[in-house]
């Protein structure tokens, strides 16, 4: 339980990491950021995540990942990773015919 | 109040047995709902409580239908005494610090987990049925009570003393679970209850792992008080009783 070392300095949640929780509504879907919460280690933060955001059938799978370990876009990059993609409209499939039989597209 | 003693159901107070149980420990959780230690504790001991008083009803319910004396659930919770209550003295006991709460808890979930697993066999539907819906919370319960449990034992110094000084502080009150007496031999003769004495090797297998890995001392079994599933209680149920049953004692019918 090297994890629990993470507890014994803690005095507060203030203290405790910071997780990011993940919630799969059901079979076939994926997960999708649901919020954030404390919790000394990666059991306790499974345990958290469940009795707070899957109070109300919200998933039937979780994940937890330390926000620490999240690497995140920087914000000032915008520009330059977003913008270029929004002059490629021919990137989207909107250029096909679809034919009145299909249904499910 | 009737009771096995004078001849009525045994199916009935064996019931009260099983909601009280519930409804007691559940009413205690409620005590922490805003003041837990982190928010993250305070909404899980809301909802072990939510599952208990849940669970409580559902025993409670099935008890008025057993005796069949036009009195409802509600009535069974609010409008019993105190020598009417037939818990055992583990849930009635204060919530002292947070190890005292978990170490209540956990104690309880391992005789709880073992119980259900019994009762899910049971020959009574209504009773099979409950504690099929039961066991799954339960099952929950009592991984996050023995997870804090380990977590406080080798937690800290401080933590390490304060759940060493609760387990020792309950454990007198978990040879109640298994003392059967004449009622629970009798539901367990008719295949609709159990003879708790049978639960004691499934709660020592749940138990004392997690003691190890908390790096507790299993306390000895130099004492212990009984009487709380026969009627006979500790003076902190009658406070819980009196904050309970306030509101429906004094405004009837009162409606929310």
């Amino acid at each position: 339980m090297s994890d629990v070392k993470v507890a014994n300095d803690a005095t507060s949640a203030d203290d405790w990491p910071l997780w990011e929780v993940f919630i799969r509504a059901r079979q076939g879907l994926s997960h999708k950021h649901a919020g954030s919460l404390h919790a000394p280690d990666a059991e306790m933060a499974i345990q958290n995540a469940r009795d707070i955001y899957t109070r109300r059938r919200e998933g039937e799978s979780l994940w937890v990942v330390r926000s620490t370990d999240i690497i995140a876009s920087d914000p000032d990059d915008k520009e330059s990773l977003f913008e270029p993609a929004e002059a490629k409209i021919y990137r989207h499939p909107t250029f096909y015919t679809v034919p009145d039989e299909v249904e499910c597209l | 109040m009737a009771g096995a003693p004078d001849g009525s159901d045994p199916l009935f107070e064996y019931l009260l047995r099983l909601g009280d149980n519930g409804l007691i420990l559940g009413h205690r959780l409620s005590e922490w709902c805003g003041h837990g230690p982190v928010l993250e504790e305070d909404i899980a001991l809301s909802n072990v409580a939510l599952d208990l008083i849940g669970q409580a009803t559902l025993w409670l319910g099935k008890a008025a239908e057993v005796e069949g004396r036009g009195r409802d659930a509600d009535d069974l919770a609010f409008k019993r005494d105190i020598l009417d209550w037939r818990n055992c003295l583990l849930v009635e006991q204060p919530n002292g610090d947070f190890a005292v709460t978990i170490a209540r808890q956990f104690l309880f979930d391992c005789y709880h987990h073992a119980l259900l697993e019994t009762l899910v066999e049971a020959r009574e539907p209504g009773v099979a049925a409950i504690a099929a819906k039961a066991i799954k919370e339960v099952v929950y319960h009592r991984r996050h009570s023995g997870e804090w449990l380990i977590r406080l034992g080798d937690g800290t110094e401080e933590s390490h003393r304060r759940a060493q000084a609760a387990v020792d502080q309950l454990w007198g009150y978990t040879h109640e679970l298994f003392a059967g007496d004449d009622l629970d031999r009798a539901v367990a003769a008719l295949g609709i209850g159990v003879d708790p004495m049978a639960l004691k090797p499934a709660w020592d297998a749940m138990v004392t792992p997690v003691l190890g890995e908390a790096t507790l001392r299993r306390p000895d079994d130099d004492w212990s008080v009984s009487g709380g599933r026969q009627g006979v209680h500790s003076e902190h149920l009658g406070y819980i009783l009196a904050e309970m049953q306030f509101l429906p004692r004094a405004y009837p019918d009162a409606t929310w």
